[in-house]
């Protein structure tokens, strides 16, 4: 944890990589997303982190089981409604007991400006239990370093799936009209 | 032209490629796919440096790639077949993209799903695997129909110098099913045990 309080903080996802560096992430699945940017950006430049842009979030659920049969730790970045692409790919997750933690920015839960983005928004975290996945949120930036870590921490000890839910009103909602 | 009739389909019997790419195996790790890739696998042997999917259609390619990822010290096969490929027809972009030069896919295409009553597959109306492939940065791709061109894509999985990818046309028949275990936690246990996987 002190590599975390060491971190600089003024961002709130330099604290989120920190601790993703903390629990020896080796390799970091992503669809690209606005809310991720920066912490993709972190991933891209880091010699030791594989960054894999995927085309649908649910090849990264499959190449993290890759990922920890060769013996690294993962971590899959995504935005809400890329949840719903990983529904039939957690069932290796929980049938093998796969060790997975998933990063998720919220759309579609506040001051939304896209309809199209509620349904699945607004529905996130119940699929995700319903797949028997560990559901944190985070509401305010102080806490998002932590709870990254603690979500890392269980599902790496008990081989389990988790996922941190970083919540719209913390990202911020999208600028439709500039 | 597809036949079930043995004498007159000339191609690849599906347990010999599978028997002809684990022929000299070394310390080669293999990923199998939903479904017959599977039992093909068990029929050759059982090994603990297997990994076979029983679910997660569309996951191997990728279960692959992060494996290889990981060992740049190993060699790693992902046999799997057209229909488990198509689904997963993003991941072949994403291979392409990283292209490690341990990594080889190998999709056995009898144009059919075989395990759900023999319905024709894209394949079978032209959709070409290795075209796709081709055209998301695998350089080495193939279209392989005979024994000697399978065992000269065999003998490359162990010393490629980039991601490889092969299309194997093999008959549309139905061999009688071998199962591996299915233990999913077994499976993967065993497999990091036996590899030597660290974490």
């Amino acid at each position: 944890m002190d590599e975390l309080i060491a971190a600089d903080m003024s961002d709130w996802r330099d604290g989120v990589f920190a601790a993703l560096k903390a629990a020896h992430i080796r390799q970091v699945g992503y669809v690209p997303d606005a809310g991720h940017a920066r912490l993709i950006e972190l991933c891209r430049d880091d010699h030791e982190i594989h960054a894999v842009t995927l085309t649908s979030e649910e090849e990264g659920v499959a190449l993290l089981a890759g990922a920890w049969l060769g013996g690294q730790r993962g971590a899959l970045l995504m935005q809400s409604s890329g949840v719903g692409n990983c529904i039939n790919m957690l069932s290796m997750t929980k049938t093998c007991r796969f060790p997975l933690t998933m990063l998720v920015t919220m759309r579609g839960e506040w001051a939304e400006f896209n309809p199209w983005q509620v349904p699945m928004g607004s529905r996130t975290q119940a699929a995700l239990e319903l797949c028997d996945v560990l559901v944190y949120r985070v509401d305010r930036p102080e806490d998002a370093a932590e709870t990254v870590a603690a979500a890392l921490d269980i599902a790496l000890n008990g081989d389990l799936a988790t996922a941190v839910l970083f919540s719209q009103r913390l990202i911020g909602a999208k600028r439709w009209v500039k | 032209m597809i036949s079930n009739e043995p004498d007159l389909d000339q191609r690849l019997d599906r347990r010999e490629a599978m028997r002809i790419l684990l022929e000299n195996r070394g310390d080669l790790l293999l990923v199998t796919g939903l479904g017959s890739t599977t039992w093909d696998a068990a029929s050759v042997a059982d090994d603990e440096r297997n990994f076979y999917l029983w679910g997660a259609m569309g996951a191997a390619a990728m279960v692959g790639l992060g494996l290889a990822l990981a060992r740049p010290d190993r060699r790693v096969l992902v046999v799997t077949g057209d229909g488990e490929m198509l689904m997963g027809l993003g991941s072949l972009a994403t291979m392409g993209v990283q292209r490690p030069p341990n990594l080889a896919i190998a999709v056995f295409d009898n144009g059919h799903y075989g395990e759900t009553g023999m319905q024709a597959s894209h394949t079978a109306a032209g959709v070409s695997l290795t075209g796709v492939a081709r055209a998301c940065g695998f350089e080495q791709a193939f279209d392989i129909a005979d024994e000697l061109g399978l065992r000269e894509f065999s003998a490359r999985v162990h010393d490629a110098t980039t991601s490889l990818f092969a299309s194997i046309a093999i008959r549309a028949d139905e061999p009688p099913r071998v199962l591996p275990p299915r233990d999913g936690v077994l499976l993967k246990n065993r497999f990091r045990r036996a590899t030597g996987a660290e974490t």
